[in-house]
């Protein structure tokens, strides 16, 4: 089994560990926290975040120190920390076990980015489907105002930090950190046009940075053990660190694998996730989410960093990947994924919110046996006029699962339309749409 | 009417933000706990509580799909049918769900007991098929499983099959697994 060592997920695989205030000071919980406290300054809590390489775990991937130098440093009111834990791209459910296992992992994170920007404020965004998750949060942050680490005055310093929890309640765009304000301003939650930045123009119109989950458990160990220690993990100088990828669909051993960034995907594939689940082989996988392009047998030895996935024409995203075996119809798998997509569009702009509309209802022709021969071009069209046309990532995501099969799986569209044509039932260009 | 019943509540969520409307969505989640889903009255005194128009707090309660606006069974069955939860059988899940009570996404039992409704990820890709009934996760759901806990929440309201704490693959020592 793993040969390296594990950072997040440590703690909470050892056995008897609750998760609880108690558990996670024994095991040095809160030393990270003790440790910058008025002791080290906070543009240099930055810059050790800057020189460790961590780099988002949401999704995009961005430089978590940058992000926070943005943050005006005279600004006098106030700025305000967000946690991303609206975790809904399909096929990831990592921050989840952060979450429910060891909350004050998170937490302490959350505390020193505070301190590194200077918020007096942070909230937790969660989805409001984990319940559970977020009864575990409230319940740790009370245990941690009790013992001083939250509140006025931590730990006996002028540092005053607030953490509340927010519960989303049912929308895969407020991940987006936009709309993620915007939900939390207590809005319907629209992507909000960029610039002004969050950096600058965030919650409240005020300086705000926002970090998932994962990103900010790994905040506590880069202060303990150094910049260096981190950014030598992993894949560097570009994909320092782990990731805990969660591996779904057609595996013997689904779950989250703390994986130092870089190994193949045969790796997690084959080693952690026990391999496929019957003898049937694997045919696709997709490696970062639902947002990210499907990969073929021939992408297993590509590396899971930032880079290499790239590289190969997808991206490493939330770190959700799902694998899927011989047999399984990839138009069929494509028609899934677009109808989250249909479902999820917020509907603020006009190519995504009529684009999703028209691409499920083609998908869907064309999966029931009723597709035409001109649906293959109509699909590719509107691909193109809603990626990059829209005010948020969505657009471009929404068309990776389609672009993607019909670039690597063409024949089986076409040969469901064929299959149509044969059987006669073919219909005359509808009047008008379903509309 | 919330105002009196939640007095406490609602000061202390209100206390923890800058502005009024960042409430909505909490109180909104207290109008929907107080009736089952969420009234034209409930949201009328929200938009008082808050100094919004009713449209505004309307609109919020019609963009997220937690919110009802109309009364639901008492179990509100949510499947995940996304990709990650077809691939290991969530449309099979949802043929039991249809056999044992006759109803399928979108439906009402007759005596008002489940509503079934089919939703998008949950953030339970490795555990599917699976479901959420009001507040709880139910993974990896077998044929048998399904019955037990059907059983259980018609006698009881609740079952102890529902996920605690998530952990995957399940930690070493966790009883009777392997």
């Amino acid at each position: 089994m793993p040969k390296h060592e594990k950072i997040l997920l440590k703690n909470m695989e050892t056995h008897g560990y609750t998760g609880s205030l108690a558990d996670y000071e024994r095991t040095g919980g809160y030393t990270a926290l003790r440790k910058v406290l008025d002791k080290i300054s906070p543009a240099e809590v930055t810059e050790i975040v800057k020189k460790s390489g961590l780099r988002g775990r949401g999704g995009a991937g961005f430089p978590t120190g940058v992000k926070w130098s943005f943050i005006p440093k005279d600004h006098p009111g106030p700025k305000y920390l967000c946690c991303n834990a609206d975790e809904s791209e399909p096929g990831t459910f990592k921050d989840r076990q952060l979450i429910e296992r060891d909350p004050h992992q998170m937490i302490e994170g959350m505390l020193i980015a505070c301190y590194a920007i200077g918020a007096e404020a942070a909230y937790i965004y969660i989805r409001g489907e984990f319940v559970l998750g977020a009864q575990i949060l409230e319940r740790a942050l009370a245990e941690a105002r009790a013992a001083g680490y939250v509140g006025r005055k931590i730990l006996g310093t002028d540092h005053s930090i607030n953490i509340w929890v927010h519960r989303g309640a049912g929308a895969y765009i407020c991940g987006e950190e936009t709309a993620l304000l915007e939900s939390l301003e207590g809005k319907r939650g629209l992507p909000r046009v960029k610039p002004p930045f969050p950096a600058t123009h965030g919650l409240y119109n005020k300086p705000t940075v926002i970090n998932n989950v994962e990103t900010l458990a790994n905040l506590p160990h880069i202060i303990n053990r150094g910049a260096e220690w981190f950014a030598a993990i992993g894949s560097p100088p570009k994909s320092s660190g782990t990731r805990i990828f969660c591996v779904s669909g057609h595996v013997a051993r689904p779950g989250n694998y703390e994986v130092p960034m870089g190994i193949t995907m045969r790796e997690l594939i084959y080693e952690h996730a026990g391999g496929m689940r019957s003898e049937k082989p694997l045919k696709a996988i997709i490696p970062g989410g639902a947002s990210a392009p499907f990969l073929t047998t021939e992408h297993l030895d590509v590396k899971l960093d930032f880079e290499s996935v790239a590289q190969a024409g997808s991206m490493l995203g939330s770190g959700g990947v799902t694998v899927m075996e011989e047999g399984t119809s990839m138009v069929w798998a494509a028609l899934r994924l677009m109808e989250f997509f249909y479902h999820e569009s917020c509907g603020k702009c006009t190519p995504c919110r009529e684009g999703s509309s028209w691409l499920v209802q083609t998908m869907r022709r064309i999966v029931d046996g009723r597709g035409r021969k001109s649906d293959l071009e109509t699909l590719v069209q509107l691909c193109q006029n809603i990626a990059g046309r829209t005010v948020c990532a969505f657009g471009d995501a929404e068309v990776a699962p389609i672009m993607s099969t019909l670039k690597y799986w063409r024949s089986e569209y076409e040969e469901l339309i064929q299959q149509a044509e044969a059987a006669g039932l073919i219909q005359l260009e509808p009047a008008a749409a379903r509309h | 009417m919330l105002k009196e019943k939640y007095k406490t509540e609602i000061a202390d969520i209100l206390s923890r933000y800058p502005t009024r409307r960042s409430a909505v969505l909490p109180l909104l989640y207290l109008a929907q706990k107080e009736e089952g889903y969420v009234s034209e009255p409930a949201m009328k005194e929200i938009a008082g509580i808050l100094r919004l128009t009713t449209p505004q707090v309307y609109e919020v309660v019609t963009f997220y799909t937690m919110f009802q606006v109309k009364p639901i069974g008492t179990f509100h069955i949510q499947v995940c049918k996304s990709l990650m939860c077809a691939l290991v059988g969530s449309d099979t899940l949802l043929a039991w769900l249809k056999a044992r009570l006759g109803i399928g996404p979108g439906e009402t039992t007759s005596d008002k007991l489940f509503t079934i409704s089919t939703v998008e990820c949950l953030a339970s890709c490795g555990t599917g098929p699976m479901m959420q009934i009001n507040d709880d996760y139910y993974e990896s759901i077998s044929e048998a499983k399904l019955d037990r806990i059907l059983a259980d929440i018609q006698r009881d309201g609740t079952s102890p099959l529902k996920s605690g704490p998530f952990m995957l693959p399940e930690p070493a020592g966790a009883q009777g697994k392997s």
